[in-house]
């Protein structure tokens, strides 16, 4: 069996901004009881014991933790290479020189678009000129620099000035990472969903900034969900580099995968190397034995994993099918028929049709664009 | 970026924000000598004083390979 590699530590769900994209759970308000500063040191001692190299410090917010820096300097301590992974908001001058001398190594900072009102409108919260400030902090205390925008319908289109911005900042690399349809993101999937010209132009646009930013600027492009003919790798294959730990001990294969309802496994009641070894929620799908058709007798198999389980879950009620995304999949025609139907819209999708995300979790006022919910997207409650 | 040695696999790795790279003996040899002032051919001849086979087209792969991946720059060389 592998030793995982990398660890998604999401320390709290708080956080200042509204987006509507958030990866994090929809029934936020279940996981108010987060981990102790000592739980987390207790998690990090066994993660390194178990061969976690790099640490990504995650939410939510994770400035919103009081005991970050803390956590940080017991996870440099322990010899692990640590990225925050933040909105920005919170980043004072005094805090970021602090988490600098506690050993951080890496700062991604979240941008929602390149101009304040498109950007603050997708927040939902005034963040745009303090994520402006921090970067130019980050640069002047020598950190390495990355930027990090969620791709939608809504920004794409800007693209360009989103590279320029990044510029402008000198960061390091930048993250374009079209929406992945989990947790608030696919709750608003039809008002987020770009068309497949406005995926033509960007990636365009995306190629001559590589040509001209070479050896300047690193360009990652996350392709976009539903359009590509295959699944993506999800986490590089399940229980096999990656885990999550939830803020409140869950520990998770994905940081999705709480959808999936799997029998429960907390840090608060075991250690992390039985949870990475034997836990029935790790054992599930690793390897290929679990694969149905037709990825079991498929060459990709150990390229992609049949895909995303949790995208399967959501889009057929069924975790253990191959993921819809696959051109080859028996489910393909929901996704063809999603895609379809945002193609085919006249009118335009405006920002006000997106549900913000929002701290009560479940329903918010129904103004989602998204009338038709897709199978099995309401997480199952614990 | 940060060469580390990994008690637990009892390995050398490189670190940076995209993931972890594990090496082998040769492999960590080799960042090691990437200081930014060394030539390929400089890391090549170092490299002879220690090993016995040293091949500059393998030598000059695994950098190839480093640099496109980002894990390396190239300086003025
Ligand atoms: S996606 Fe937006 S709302 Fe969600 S945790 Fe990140 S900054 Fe906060
Ligand atoms: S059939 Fe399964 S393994 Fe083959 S490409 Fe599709 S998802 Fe991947």
């Amino acid at each position: 069996m592998n030793r995982p590699l990398g660890m998604l530590a999401e320390l709290t769900y708080a956080c200042p901004l509204h987006c509507p994209y958030c990866s994090n759970p929809l029934n936020l308000a279940d996981y108010r009881e987060e981990l102790s500063t000592a739980d987390w040191r207790r998690v990090l001692t066994e993660a390194r014991a178990l061969g976690v190299l790099q640490l990504h410090l995650s939410g939510g917010e994770p400035l919103q933790r009081r005991d970050l820096v803390e956590i940080v300097a017991c996870a440099h301590h322990l010899g692990l290479y640590t990225n925050l992974i933040t909105s920005a908001v919170g980043l004072s001058p005094s805090r970021a020189r602090q988490l600098k001398d506690a050993g951080l190594d890496h700062v991604q900072i979240s941008f929602q678009a390149d101009d304040q009102a498109l950007a603050d409108g997708i927040a939902g919260a005034r963040a745009h000129q303090r994520k402006l400030a921090a970067a130019r902090l980050v640069r002047e205390l020598g950190w390495p620099l990355t930027l990090n925008v969620v791709l939608h319908r809504h920004n794409l289109d800007r693209l360009d000035r989103v590279l320029d911005l990044a510029e402008r900042l000198e960061a390091d690399r930048i993250e374009l990472a079209n929406t992945q349809y989990y947790g608030w993101a696919l709750r608003n999937r039809g008002a987020l969903l770009p068309t497949r010209e406005q995926l033509d132009r960007a990636e365009e646009i995306v190629r001559a900034a590589r040509r001209r930013l070479k050896g300047r600027m690193e360009i990652v492009y996350v392709l976009p969900d539903y359009y590509g003919p295959y699944p993506k790798p999800c986490m590089g294959g399940w229980g096999r580099q990656q885990l999550t730990v939830a803020p409140n001990g869950d520990v998770l294969p994905c940081p999705a995968a709480h959808v999936l309802g799997l029998p429960r496994a907390s840090v608060r009641e075991r250690s992390l190397a039985w949870i990475w070894q034997d836990s029935p929620a790790f054992q599930r799908f690793r390897g290929t034995g679990w694969m149905p058709e037709p990825c079991r007798s498929c060459p990709r198999r150990e390229i992609d994993f049949g895909g995303c389980r949790c995208q399967a879950f959501q889009l057929t009620g069924d975790a253990a099918r191959t993921d819809p995304v696959c051109h080859l999949s028996p489910d393909h025609w929901r996704v063809a028929q999603v895609l379809r139907a945002v193609n085919r819209e006249a009118e335009p999708v405006t920002l006000a049709s997106l549900v913000p995300r929002t701290r009560a979790g479940g329903r918010p006022p129904a103004r989602s664009a998204d009338l038709s919910e897709p199978a099995g997207s309401h997480p199952p409650g614990r | 970026m940060r060469l580390d040695w990994d008690p637990v696999r009892q390995r050398h790795v490189l670190l940076g924000p995209e993931g972890v790279l594990l090496l082998n003996r040769t492999g960590a040899a080799i960042v090691d000598l990437c200081d930014g002032r060394q030539t390929t051919a400089e890391i090549v001849e170092r490299l002879r004083g220690t090993y016995d086979h040293v091949d500059v087209d393998q030598v000059r792969g695994f950098l190839t390979r480093l640099i496109a991946r980002g894990w390396l720059e190239v300086g003025d060389e």
